[in-house]
């Protein structure tokens, strides 16, 4: 990768700034619109590793979805009590990796929050792509696959509707409504960007490539008058989604009346989680492609540190939560739920339990210092506890209350099979075979929103204070 | 190529064919034609190839990833053609009944087969029949299954090849005629009045018949003829018994006359008013069983120590025989027993199981004579069976084998070289005579050290009669035509004499000579016999006067070593049903173990022994040993370990193969039952065993899910006036008006239920239940619609069970409905939560949220829907659920619908008493009771007005519909400590 990497620029850590020093107009369209315009041939070795890495996990996941639709689920380990597994606990896990994107994109635009531009692009396919591989789960977690289109609403010959109340018909709006509108806001805030790449493509085939996805984008006032506008309606709808789609999720757990699930705590503890694993994630994602990239100027250490604080107040509510689980397990005066809270904290399977703790509550603590907020290696390795650590909350929420619920003679075990990994690590490979399709074929960061974002700082360098008001909103 | 040219220039029966390749019958021709026309292609396969497929697919063993290859969604190719000319009865769709009677141990057991136009698809008990009552058990329920067996015998094999009757005909013809006395003939024990008289009559002068069962009898048999001179047959009125002493016999549970006395002690427990009387039973015995479960106080003591407590029981009420030293506890045990039995004279029980040895017999005759019980609670009758059918017998036959006395040895439905004891070597001892007959329903493996193998008939095939345990005599009729053709023992002995007169001839000529009618009279009498079961000529025999001798004492030295105890298993019983997968699969009680058998000891023997559950030991007794998986089961005494019969089998079928260790290896003919001097060495193996259930303890819940009382605290409680207040909870949704039309409702009795699972079984049968396997259950996969809860409480070497049957208890608040997104489980207006299995999409979203986790999921395509004997078996009135799709019981709808179709044609409503679930038909208890709760009449409604009933999880505002009577213990304030 090195070696074929020449637009490398030398590394500068900027801490308090959202831009490198230096970063002009031409700079930032160069530097982002090449890594997608370099010719085909020329592809990074690296890139390609990474491709193809991720191409076998892919194959992995098809070949366990295979077998799954032609055997049946059995191939999992989910059984009777603990009838949802590896399936609903990773499609949990990818949805609430998919709000930061939203959150970033949407909420923020929305604050004004300059910070935000360099990374939501890549935030806002994270999310989509987290999106698909979590909206895949529900799909083939049914025990009958080929017809989830009984789920949706339609005047059938049957005479049959889906039964609104329950919370998993609930679950296909909330993630198709939300699966649509990401889709819808990152291509629209892809036209000017995909415009810029199709008046500097070389290759007719990417002319064509970028000029049918730009849609006839000129950069004429007009447009950008009904792009802004757009962005705004549609960061508006957005907004109420990052808080809408994981709490109707937590309904799944919240409208049942299993002890751990039946929690009216769970909408905002849910949501809260979304954003913690979420911008974990992004971190995750930024630190090596912000290296491979080059991007060192345009993804600064400011960034990080502000998703860290992001995440630090995430993770307490999340700590928050937990700690209310116990408390009110206890001052319920439940038996049920006492009972799960000690099954939890001292049954056969507490080790995930305590892991979920180090990993999502006494890690994170070092986020206090922005030291560690602003060590990219220590950033690194508390997004992968989080992320680990939102794993095994989910593991716990449904695992574990599912394991021992009422009566004590339906008590079970669930212990995941081959294909229990098979489909959670091969969901990896569609992830980053979208993600590395991504940043070879659309610009990673927003091009013009960079620009944009230099534009501001030229000005405040120019107007000293005086331009710096119209942004703080 | 040139194959298949040659093979298409030399076919010439097909007239019309489609392409070359159908011509020729490549392989690639029917492989595509299967693929198009999955339903046809049985009959496209040769049977050799049709045969390995049918291994593979197991009689409904689930061999998941080769299932799932089969798509499941299928429609049947075929036309349904209506019948152009209706037999005479058969209306499609509506079931026949037949009464007919099948065999335990030889005991006839009366049954009515349902009929679904020609094919048996499921047996009751005749109401009729002393026996059963309309009763059955799991036995009874599965045997249909072994009917339908795929692996059953098919074909006569003379020396492993395929033979034809009329070679066998003529072969045992010709054998039997050189062998004159050299003949012996061995069954199982057979009371059918038919049978014997047919076996003497080929038997004659010379020739002997012997009859051997792996369970056999013979010590209640000797302990009669001890203590009475003659080996006179008991029959005890447990419905008259106020008192019950159990001296390790599980007479509730597994024999012939179980059904009956269930029930009989049922009566005596069962709760029907706010006043419960009761009952009290008293159970010492060495390891859990379901007549230990129902007792009041149970005392676990080693085999060999039971004659003790008998002979203190003995002395205590004035037989004369020295009151042996018991430890303290026993003794006490002892004692309240016999204050309890001494103030119920003439209105007690004290019985001893076939496990104990002959003295233990006489001495408990001779102590329900002291007890003024003879001629009231128990009775005596002349024997049924006259013969000893054990051990004895069989090492006789042995030592005449061995002697070379014998030339030709017909075994007929027993599998000798399987379940004979170690020491008798049966299958070097056959191999010494020269022509051995094996008659039986399986190429077993006394078929494979057999000269001649005919295939036997079942006996819903077969004509045959039967006498039962008081010598009421019913007659057996085939629902079907034999599937392959099979023999009846009649046949095959008419054969020796070279008469050709079938079954039905013999057993009816038979019955025209005994009852001396004839014509008219004779058909009559014949049909009415037919008709109800029972032959009215041949009723239950009288009472038989007994003088009692002198007994002895039994006690003798007690060992301190460990006691190897050998007992029927559970589900298997002598294990010649293995191959049966319905049986294999009911979860033992107690260990709710499945698919296995264990070496069952006490926590304490573990822990002394170095061992625990799922460690392989080798168990050694006089030099011959068998490795097995230890199950630490509480409740079993201490220094015991028990191997249950029945598994091990090398030659039962695809199912029963290989599953288990074979403990007949351990058994020897001197030591039939318990064994001394065993040796428990621990290997570093583990073996997985799959239970059903992990969890045995209530963890305080019981207030929630089991309620418990003694029965003094109870009527207390009542007349101090306490009244359990019970919260309000309310709903958020709109309740709905079930105050009109039929509402459905069951109540189970706890006081009643000894969890013999004839429930589970008969729920199987009448459900399309699949079989999923070991492996499936070890996942948690069981399918079975009821299950029986087990939890024990107190002690863990004496803890109390408690057992506790649990199926879909249709909720009117049901959790499962709100949360299925497609609708498939919806409740309708009689209050039942129907299951919509084509609907179903399969979120198992139900299940989670079902706080009784009664739900059960087709993970793969569990269902055999390729076998095609499997498929009569099902009944047509219920779906065969397909892969995918959430199921679980929905109190039998389909019987609901048919009488609600009975009830509009005759423009009525639906009688008390008309729908009978099948659990609740099966049930020897009657424990469960169904019916219309808006009928203020109907049992079920006034069981449910009772403040003795209770619903599971009330806490939880679900309102089941199903609710259970409180369980009382009749325990005895001496004994305290000892209860709850």
């Amino acid at each position: 990768m090195q070696s074929s990497q020449p637009l490398k620029p030398p590394v500068v850590e900027t801490y308090d700034e959202l831009l490198g020093p230096g970063e002009t107009y031409t700079s930032v369209t160069a530097k982002i619109g090449d890594i997608v315009l370099y010719p085909l041939l020329k592809t990074p070795w690296g890139w390609i590793g990474g491709f193809v890495a991720a191409g076998l996990f892919l194959m992995l996941y098809l070949y366990s979805l295979a077998t799954l639709f032609t055997v049946g689920i059995g191939i999992w380990g989910i059984n009777i009590p603990v009838a949802w597994g590896f399936d609903i606990i990773n499609f949990v896990w990818w949805i609430g990796i998919g709000h930061a994107g939203t959150l970033i994109s949407a909420i923020l635009l929305l604050f004004r929050q300059d910070w935000r531009t360099s990374i939501n692009r890549a935030a806002e396919a994270m999310t989509i792509f987290a999106v698909a591989c979590a909206g895949i789960y529900p799909l083939v977690h049914t025990g009958r696959p080929w017809l989830d289109y009984w789920f949706l609403p339609y005047p059938s010959t049957l005479g049959m509707w889906p039964q609104f109340r329950s919370p998993l018909e609930w679950d296909v709006f909330a993630i198709s409504t939300y699966a649509t509108v990401s889709v819808l806001f990152w291509f629209v805030g892809l036209i000017p960007d995909l415009a810029t790449l199709r008046d500097r493509a070389q290759h007719p085939i990417a002319k064509i490539f970028y000029g049918i996805l730009s849609l006839g984008w000129r950069g004429a006032a007009k447009h950008w008058q009904r792009y802004e506008m757009a962005s705004l309606i549609l960061a508006g709808l957005s907004t109420p989604l990052v808080l809408s789609v994981h709490s109707i999720i937590s309904f799944d757990f919240a409208v049942s009346q299993l002890p751990g699930w039946h929690v009216t705590v769970f909408p905002p503890y849910f949501v809260a989680g979304a954003v913690y694993c979420g911008f974990a994630m992004v971190i995750l994602l930024m630190i090596p492609i912000r290296s491979w990239f080059g991007l060192h100027g345009l993804i600064t250490m400011r960034h990080f540190d502000v998703m860290s604080k992001v995440m630090l107040a995430s993770g307490l509510i999340v700590t928050y939560g937990y700690f209310g689980e116990i408390f009110y397990s206890w001052y319920s005066g439940n038996i049920y739920e006492y009972y799960l809270i000690v099954s939890r904290t001292t049954g056969p399977w507490a080790w995930s339990y305590w892991a979920l703790i180090l990993f999502n509550v006494l890690v994170p603590q070092l986020l206090w210092s922005k030291k560690f907020r602003t060590n990219l290696p220590v950033l690194f390795f508390i997004s992968i506890c989080i992320n680990i650590g939102m794993w095994f909350e989910r593991w716990v929420i449904i695992v574990l209350s599912l394991k021992r619920d009422f009566i004590p003679t339906s008590w079970g075990v669930y212990t995941p099979t081959f294909y229990d990994w098979a489909t959670y690590i091969g969901s990896f490979g569609l992830f980053f075979v979208l993600f590395f399709l991504f940043v070879r074929l659309l610009p990673m960061v927003a091009i013009f929103e960079v620009r944009d974002l230099v534009h501001k700082t030229e000005h405040k360098a120019h107007d000293k204070k005086e331009g710096h008001g119209h942004a703080g909103a | 190529m040139s194959k298949e040219s040659l093979d298409i220039q030399g076919s010439s029966g097909q007239s019309y064919w489609r392409s070359l390749e159908e011509l020729s019958q490549s392989a690639e021709f029917r492989a595509r034609l299967e693929r198009e026309f999955p339903r046809e292609a049985a009959e496209l396969r040769d049977p050799v190839s049709r045969r390995s497929f049918l291994k593979l697919m197991g009689a409904s063993m689930a061999l998941s990833s080769l299932v799932g290859c089969q798509f499941a969604l299928k429609q049947p190719q075929e036309k349904i053609v209506p019948y152009v000319r209706q037999p005479e009865q058969v209306i499609p769709g509506r079931s026949l009944y037949f009464a007919t009677s099948m065999t335990v141990q030889g005991y006839g057991i009366g049954l009515l087969a349902e009929s679904h136009e020609g094919r048996p698809t499921k047996v009751e008990g005749n109401a009729f029949h002393p026996a059963s009552r309309g009763s059955s058990d799991a036995w009874i329920q599965a045997s249909v299954l072994t009917m339908y067996d795929p692996d059953r015998s098919q074909q006569i094999l003379k020396a492993g090849q395929p033979a034809s009757w009329e070679d066998a005909f003529t072969a045992l013809g010709s054998a039997y005629a050189q062998a004159g006395s050299g003949l012996r003939i061995l069954t199982e024990p057979t009371a059918s009045p038919s049978l014997v008289a047919a076996i003497q009559e080929v038997v004659g002068a010379g020739a002997k018949w012997y009859q051997y069962d792996a369970l056999s009898g013979d010590n209640t048999r000797a302990g009669a003829q001890a203590a009475f001179g003659s080996a006179v047959n008991t029959i005890y009125a447990f419905d008259k018994a106020d008192v019950v002493v159990a001296l390790d016999s599980d007479f509730t549970h597994g024999s012939a006359t179980s059904i009956r006395y269930a029930q009989d002690v049922a009566s005596k427990r069962r709760i029907t008013s706010d006043e419960p009387v009761m009952s009290r039973i008293y159970v010492a015995e060495p390891t859990p069983s379901n007549t230990g479960a129902l007792a009041d106080h149970r005392l676990a003591v080693k085999s060999g120590d039971i004659a003790a407590v008998t002979q203190a029981i003995a002395a205590a009420v004035g037989v004369s025989v020295a009151a042996p030293t018991l430890p303290e506890a026993t003794q006490k045990w002892v004692a309240t027993a016999v204050a309890d039995l001494q103030a119920a004279t003439g209105k007690s029980v004290v019985i001893a199981g076939e496990t104990q040895p002959a003295a233990v017999h006489a001495l408990v005759h001779a102590i329900n004579a002291a007890l003024a019980n003879v001629g009231s609670t128990v009775n005596y009758t002349a024997p049924i069976i006259d013969a000893d059918t054990g051990a004895a017998s069989l090492k006789a036959l042995v030592d005449e084998i061995n002697a070379g006395a014998v030339s030709m040895l017909v075994i007929a439905d027993v599998n000798v070289v399987y379940s004979a004891p170690a020491d008798l070597n049966m299958a070097e001892a056959l191999k010494k005579v020269a022509t051995v007959v094996h008659l039986g329903l399986y190429n077993d493996e006394t078929a494979a050290a057999s000269t001649w193998h005919i295939h036997a008939t079942h006996y819903l095939e077969s004509w045959g009669d039967t006498r039962a345990y008081n010598g009421v005599v019913s007659l057996q009729q085939p629902l079907i035509a034999p599937l392959y053709d099979g023999k009846h023992l009649s046949e095959v002995l008419n054969a020796l004499t070279g008469k050709r007169v079938s079954a039905h001839d013999a057993v009816k000529g038979h019955w025209q000579a005994q009852l001396g009618l004839d014509g008219f009279t004779f058909d009559k009498a014949w049909q009415t016999a037919l008709h109800d079961g029972i032959v009215a000529g041949a009723s239950a025999i009288g009472s038989t006067p007994v003088t009692l001798g002198t007994v002895g004492a039994a006690a003798g030295a007690s060992s301190d070593g460990l006691e190897l105890i050998f007992r029927a298993d559970p589900s298997l019983r002598d294990g010649s049903a293995a191959n049966n997968g319905w049986l294999q699969e009911v979860p033992k009680p107690f260990s709710k173990l499945v698919w296995d058998n264990s070496a069952q000891v006490s926590p304490e023997t573990a822990s002394k022994l170095g061992v625990k559950t799922e460690d392989v030991v080798t168990l050694t007794i006089n030099g011959r040993s068998v490795e097995a998986p230890i199950n630490v089961v509480p409740g079993q005494a201490n220094d015991t370990v028990v191997v249950h019969l029945g598994f091990g089998r090398t030659q039962a079928g695809k199912v029963g193969n290989g599953v288990g260790f074979n403990s007949y290896a351990l058994r020897s003919s001197d030591a039939m039952w318990v064994a001394n001097g065993v040796t428990v060495s621990k290997t570093d193996k583990t073996y997985k065993l799959a239970t059903t259930q992990s969890h045995y303890n209530l963890e305080g819940r019981d207030f929630d899910i089991l309620h418990a009382k003694t029965l003094a605290e109870y009527l207390e409680e009542k007349k101090a006036g306490v009244k359990h207040k019970k919260h309000e909870i309310y709903s958020l949704f709109p309740a709905y008006d079930y105050s009109k039309g039929y509402q459905w409702g069951m109540t189970i009795d706890l006081n009643a239920c000894n969890g013999c699972n004839a429930c589970v079984v008969a729920c199987q049968a009448e459900n399309n239940i699949p079989v999923v396997g070991k492996e499936e259950i070890w996942r948690g996969r069981e399918m079975q619609w009821i299950r029986i809860d087990t939890y024990f409480s107190g002690d863990s070497s004496n803890p109390t069970i408690y057992q506790q049957p649990i199926a879909c208890m249709q909720c009117e608040h049901a959790p499962c409905e709100i949360v299925c997104p497609v609708a498939a489980t919806v409740h309708d207006s009689e209050g039942i939560n129907n299951m919509v299995y084509n609907r179903c999409v399969g979120t198992k979203y139900c299940s989670n949220n079902c706080p009784y986790k009664v739900r059960r999921f087709n993970f793969f395509q569990y269902a055999d829907e390729e076998t095609p004997s499997l498929k009569l078996q099902r009944n047509p009135d219920v779906t065969v659920r397909v892969r995918g799709v959430m199921e679980k019981c929905n109190y039998c709808l389909q019987r609901i619908n048919e009488a609600r179709i009975d009830a509009t044609r005759e423009d009525r409503v639906i009688q008390d008493g008309e729908v009978v679930t099948a659990c609740q038909q099966a049930c020897p208890s009657q424990a469960i009771v169904f019916g219309n709760i808006n009928d203020t009449s109907s049992q079920v409604a006034k069981l449910k007005a009772l403040e003795t009933k209770f619903t599971v999880l009330d806490s939880l505002n679900t309102k089941p519909r199903t609710s259970y009577m409180i369980k009382f213990t009749n325990s005895n304030p001496e004994l305290s400590g000892k209860t709850e």
